[in-house]
């Protein structure tokens, strides 16, 4: 799942490089942590988090295929 | 973006090497001449010419390139293709096979984010503003959509009408709310508005005064 996360954010950012994500496993839930150069923020997150919730909503998506919920975080 | 500078005896030269290094052809790239170079008088004073050559942005490219990293990641059992028009700059994609129903996801949800991130990266590097439109499909989806929400704001209309009482939609995407506006637009008996902010944003179904 992280690795969707990963695509996602590297096609969307000006640093590809400078993209990391974290995959914390909790009990009931997986958090992906997503961190990119502070330049690039306003690319992941978009005009009132559209870009975010674009993200989330196809990574919501991959999880409930494998029956796990994911949450993501953009730090 | 990459970009190379090369030099060679002449600007035909340089271009030249420059296109074998990055390996692709001349439409696919900007060339810019840094310095003619000069041919000196009696072999004195020669001097290379030099070129820098910009890689385009190919947004057919990457957002092929995007969406099979996508489906290779989620090892789904589908397939797209692009219909790119540089002239219009329109970029429709269709989906199918046989998971095509993930990607259309719930109400159209997942197909709308990806149609959204295929938009974000088809205009990475537009500075201009004519900007690529992007409309992902999978099999007919949005098609038989609009059909529905037809039939929906008819039986809706009718309602409002039998009723005597306005009728609220549930929340829906501004795409899908024009559908319900246009279909209504000329019913002699309501007419139709939207309430709320985005993403709770809905059409109402008023009894015309």
């Amino acid at each position: 799942m992280s690795e969707l996360v990963e695509i996602i954010a590297k096609a969307l950012v000006d640093n590809p490089d400078k993209v990391e994500v974290k995959e914390v496993e909790g009990e009931q839930s997986i958090i992906i942590e997503l961190k990119v150069a502070p330049e690039d923020m306003g690319k992941v997150i978009g005009k009132q988090g559209r870009i975010a919730k674009a993200i989330r909503t196809v990574v919501k998506a991959a999880a409930s295929k494998e029956h796990k919920r994911v949450m993501v975080e953009i730090i | 973006m990459r970009v190379l500078e090369k030099s060679g005896k002449t600007v035909d030269d340089a271009i030249k090497a420059s296109l074998e290094e990055l390996g692709v052809t001349v439409d696919q790239v900007d060339i810019e001449i840094i310095d003619e170079g000069s041919k000196g008088l009696f072999g004195f004073g020669s001097r290379d010419a030099k070129v820098r050559v910009t890689l385009k942005y190919d947004a057919e490219k990457e957002v092929k390139k995007f969406l099979k990293d996508i489906i290779r990641t989620l090892k789904l059992n589908v397939d797209f293709l692009i219909y790119y028009s540089e002239l219009e700059s329109t970029m429709k994609i269709e989906f199918f096979g046989a998971n095509v129903g993930f990607i259309i996801g719930h109400r159209g949800d997942v197909l709308d984010s990806l149609q959204y991130l295929c938009y974000l990266v088809a205009n990475k590097e537009r500075t201009d503003d004519k900007l690529i439109h992007v409309v992902i499909d999978a099999e007919n989806y949005r098609e038989k959509r609009e059909m529905t929400l037809r039939n929906l704001a008819e039986r809706m209309a009718k309602k409002a009408v039998s009723l005597h009482k306005n009728v609220v939609l549930e929340p829906m995407a501004p795409y899908e709310r024009k559908i319900i506006h246009e279909a209504l637009q000329n019913n002699p008996s309501v007419e139709t508005y939207s309430i709320g902010e985005d993403p709770h944003r809905k059409v109402v179904i008023a009894l015309k005064k």
